[in-house]
């Protein structure tokens, strides 16, 4: 699988362009094997002892082809096989899917799977931030938060194997509304966990956030500006940290977002610290939008009447939702048939990963690490 | 009646009776040194353990649970899982300094033995430089990780090695500094001088804020030159995947690993001689009575007690820290603790000149 | 921007263009609009620098095989507007070229080195037109076009 040959587009130091090839950097494979990639990833690294000059993702380590596996999967069935691309937002990544194939379908989803929808989106935003956080301070060198972040995943996941049966590939929400009805403790169990994380939320300030060594690691480092983010195609949190109001939930709002009141967080120094506080922030708007819908879940059918084969007329369908990574787009094309004739996925962190040799020049190979946590980067979403 | 000094002296005594004096020198010495290869293995088992189990308290975890009773053998087990691991040495690595680097390191950690009291009147070397013996000594320590990463023929170790030798190279400075505001205020470079000016009261409460701002810089100072978190960098495991020793496995990284822990230890040991009076017991000033019961600990739980709170100290900084970078590590050394403990220095110097200590 | 407004604005922009009826039925209703591969490189600057477009964020870039012949396909938005649209451009799938707007939206590099080895399409003054995901070897197979065979890794259903 290794490429036996590193090619660099840069004439003076590669020696077969004419280059004397001799400028003393050193190359460097982080990856595929590596603590700080989080998964299959492979940069080669450029690097002028410890400045970094040049990041070059390889990928497909963990490309299963999910594309081209959906094209003989019918609607119903393809949903699964999602679950898998960005794990940590399995429940976000069903919903895409099944929103895309109900545009199709044109069913009316009943109000109890929609909130039921919001609900679980919500806490898989929760969760994933929460894993994202202790991996972040992970990769700069701090283990503990790691613990401290699964005390509250913990929870969540408690709660999602209760009602959807599994802790990571959820495939819960279905075409017309979810899999099945919630489980009798879920309000209970969830109000539980929003006491547990508004009791332990200081301990995330008090032991990463607030730390001098901490900010002195993030703050002015790997700086986005608004234009290449937008340029760079980049969505969620990590435009957010820049400025770009980005949230698909915000503007161009699907199920019942439109009627929920939270904030889209932002910030704008675009350094990695900003990135950072978007995720710690929009976890407390989480919160904020399960609070509001906790004890409002309306009685009714969780799935709409929709046929056992699921045929789609011909056409194109697109949409969009807010992974907690960014925006997610699924692409359908359509002949007609059982299944899809092909389908894209717009995966987040596809085009989040394309800004990191942007942002990663020129500063030092620590803060790579820095970055690649700011970025989240999550290897099966990027690969599918 | 049975602290170490005492049974040294026996021993010594009976030797003498037994044995010419040649032979008595030779069997104290393979004694010395058969103590100090145990000690050396005791305590990388005790800090190992120890480590593990304070990290799981921090990560609100369990820590290591299963073998023997609440896990205490689990270093043991460790120990006998590195013994039998192969040992391998990679095919571009320069061979022989690549098996060289992890014994240069434990003889590094074990010559620091020597001139450290561990109890009233027992130490190995009582010489007259002791402390300048100390940071001689431990200089030598950046040459086996620089053999290791450079041996190693790996970019990683590499990068690893050159950035533990910036580190240590510029930390042994405001270690050095700071030792020297005790040596200024003692007057001495012997350990038992040291230990033996502190029997009024301990150079940390002695000494005013001049001493507790050389002992603060002086503790930073040790965790970066043994390699600590979050002074890590020469490991790094995030983003050097392990550092100098990446290549290295089985006994050759138990090595490595054991020196670690034993230089965490002996750079306690001094921290807590030279400050926090070694073994000498807690004493205030003339309160004879009160000193008379604080006499009846014994010593060597004095000097262990402190000791291993240091170490606990250190290991706090680990898992509660994130990691400095490269540069901000440099630029912490020369722009803040060097000028610090220089001026320091000089404060100290004056007021041991116009004895205002205690 | 509404859809009519784009229509009339579009056409302005290039005559040729064609715009897709039905062929988008119920989706968000974003305007679609065909046009030919060589018109697509100075309508994507027009589209990106127009100040009453700003299409500045390319969120999707891909390709369909639909046997005779390739179709690209281009999801583009406005941060300012917040209007979308859809281009399409059909290329030749034996000899399937096109300009590479990596210039114009950077996150096109990316998604055309995708698209290249995915489906093979040339992309014309792309920086650095190379394998993205796959391993080295896989240059000309073309493993989402509807023709690709596998016998070892793909099993049929």
């Amino acid at each position: 699988m290794y490429r036996q040959t590193e090619i660099i587009n840069d004439a003076s130091q590669n020696p077969s362009l004419g280059g004397s090839g001799e400028t003393g950097d050193l190359i460097i494979n982080v990856g595929p094997q590596h603590p700080a990639t989080h998964g299959v990833l492979h940069l080669v690294i450029t690097l002028n002892g410890e400045t970094i000059k040049k990041v070059e993702p390889h990928l497909g380590f963990i490309h299963r082809s999910i594309e081209k596996m959906c094209e003989s999967l019918s609607y119903r069935q393809f949903i699964y096989v999602t679950s898998r691309m960005d794990y940590l937002s399995s429940h976000i990544n069903n919903h895409a899917c099944a929103l895309c194939v109900e545009k199709g379908l044109q069913v009316e989803i009943p109000p109890r799977a929609q909130v039921i929808r919001v609900l679980m989106d919500e806490l898989t935003r929760i969760a994933s931030h929460e894993l994202w956080w202790g991996a972040m301070a992970m990769d700069l060198g701090a283990f503990t938060p790691f613990f401290h972040a699964f005390r509250e995943r913990e929870s969540i996941n408690d709660i999602m194997e209760e009602t959807c049966g599994a802790r990571l590939t959820m495939n819960y929400i279905v075409p017309g509304g979810v899999m099945q009805d919630l489980h009798p403790n879920f309000q209970n169990k969830v109000k539980a966990f929003m006491q547990l994380y508004k009791r332990k939320i200081h301990e995330y300030d008090e032991l990463v956030t607030g730390n001098i060594i901490f900010q002195n690691r993030m703050k002015n480092i790997g700086y986005l500006s608004p234009e290449d983010a937008i340029s760079y195609g980049c969505s969620g949190p990590t435009a957010r940290g820049s400025g770009v109001s980005c949230d698909i939930r915000k503007i161009y709002p699907y199920e019942i977002y439109d009627k929920l009141e939270f904030d889209e967080v932002l910030e704008t120094a675009g350094d990695s610290f900003a990135r950072y506080m978007i995720r710690i922030r929009e976890m407390q708007q989480s919160i904020r939008i399960i609070e509001q819908l906790i004890d409002n879940i309306p009685e009714g059918d969780f799935q709409a009447k929709t046929k056992a084969v699921l045929k789609l007329p011909k056409g194109d369908f697109y949409s969009r939702v807010e992974t907690a990574r960014g925006e997610l787009g699924v692409y359908i094309v359509s002949e007609g048939g059982t299944t899809p004739y092909r389908i894209k996925f717009r995966s987040p962190g596809f085009s989040n990963l394309s800004v990191l040799d942007h942002i990663a020049r020129g500063s030092k190979l620590g803060d790579l690490v820095a970055m690649m946590g700011t970025l989240d980067l999550v290897i099966p979403d990027i690969d599918r | 009646m049975w602290s170490f000094s005492h049974i040294a002296n026996e021993m010594h005594e009976w030797l003498s009776k037994t044995f010419n004096p040649t032979l008595t020198l030779i069997i104290e010495m393979v004694i010395a040194g058969v103590a100090v290869i145990g000690l050396f293995a005791g305590l990388g088992l005790v800090l190992v353990i120890m480590e593990r189990k304070v990290s799981a308290w921090m990560q609100i975890r369990l820590g290591p649970n299963r073998v023997g009773p609440k896990g205490m053998l689990q270093s043991l087990a460790d120990t006998v899982k590195l013994l039998v691991k192969e040992g391998l040495t990679p095919d571009g690595a320069d061979k022989f300094l690549f098996n060289l680097a992890p014994f240069i390191a434990m003889i590094v950690a074990m010559l620091l033995m020597a001139p450290i009291a561990f109890a009233r009147d027992f130490q190995l070397w009582d010489m007259n430089i002791g402390v300048l013996y100390v940071s001689a000594v431990s200089s030598i320590m950046v040459i086996s990780i620089l053999i290791a990463g450079w041996s190693s023929n790996n970019k990683y170790s590499l990068m690893g090695a050159m950035r533990s030798g910036a580190q240590i190279v510029s930390y042994e400075l405001s270690a050095g500094l700071s030792v020297l505001a005790i040596v200024v205020l003692t007057g001495s470079l012997q350990v038992s001088d040291i230990i033996q000016s502190q029997k009024d009261g301990w150079w940390i409460f002695k000494g005013h804020i001049p001493v507790i701002i050389a002992f603060v810089t002086f503790i930073i100072a040790v965790t970066a030159e043994t390699n600590r978190a979050p002074f890590d960098l020469a490991e790094a495991e995030s983003e050097l995947t392990a550092g100098f020793h990446t290549e290295y496995s089985g006994m050759k990284f138990a090595l490595f690993f054991l020196a670690e822990y034993v230089n965490v230890f002996i750079v306690c040991a001094i921290g807590a001689t030279l400050f926090l009076g070694g073994w000498m017991p807690f004493h205030i000033g003339n309160w004879t009575d009160f000193n008379h019961v604080m006499d009846y600990i014994p010593s060597s739980i004095w000097f262990f007690g402190k000791t291993f709170f240091l170490i606990f100290v250190i290991m706090w900084f680990r898992w509660t820290f994130p990691r400095l970078r490269i540069d901000q590590l440099l630029n912490l050394e020369w722009k803040y603790l060097l000028p610090i403990s220089m001026i320091n220095l000089v404060v100290v110097t004056a007021m041991a000149i116009l004895k205002w200590h205690f | 921007m509404l859809n009519e407004e784009l229509k009339t604005k579009i056409t302005e922009l290039l005559p040729a263009a064609t715009f897709e009826e039905g062929g988008d039925p119920i989706a968000i209703g974003w305007l679609t609009i065909q046009v030919e591969p060589g018109d697509w490189l100075s309508l994507a600057q027009k589209l990106r620098n127009d100040n009453s477009l700003l299409f500045d964020y390319l969120f999707c870039l891909t390709c369909i095989d639909w046997k005779t012949h390739l179709t690209m396909v281009y999801h583009l938005s406005s941060t300012r507007y917040r209007h979308n649209m859809v281009v399409k451009s059909k290329l030749d799938r034996n000899k399937p070229e096109i300009e590479s707007v990596s210039a114009i939206w950077r996150t096109a590099d990316f998604h055309e080195r995708e698209v290249y080895e995915m489906f093979g399409v040339n992309f014309l003054n792309h920086p650095d037109l190379r394998l993205l995901i796959l391993p080295d070897g896989w240059e000309g197979k073309n493993p989402l076009r509807k023709d690709f065979e596998d016998a070892v890794n793909m099993i049929k259903l």
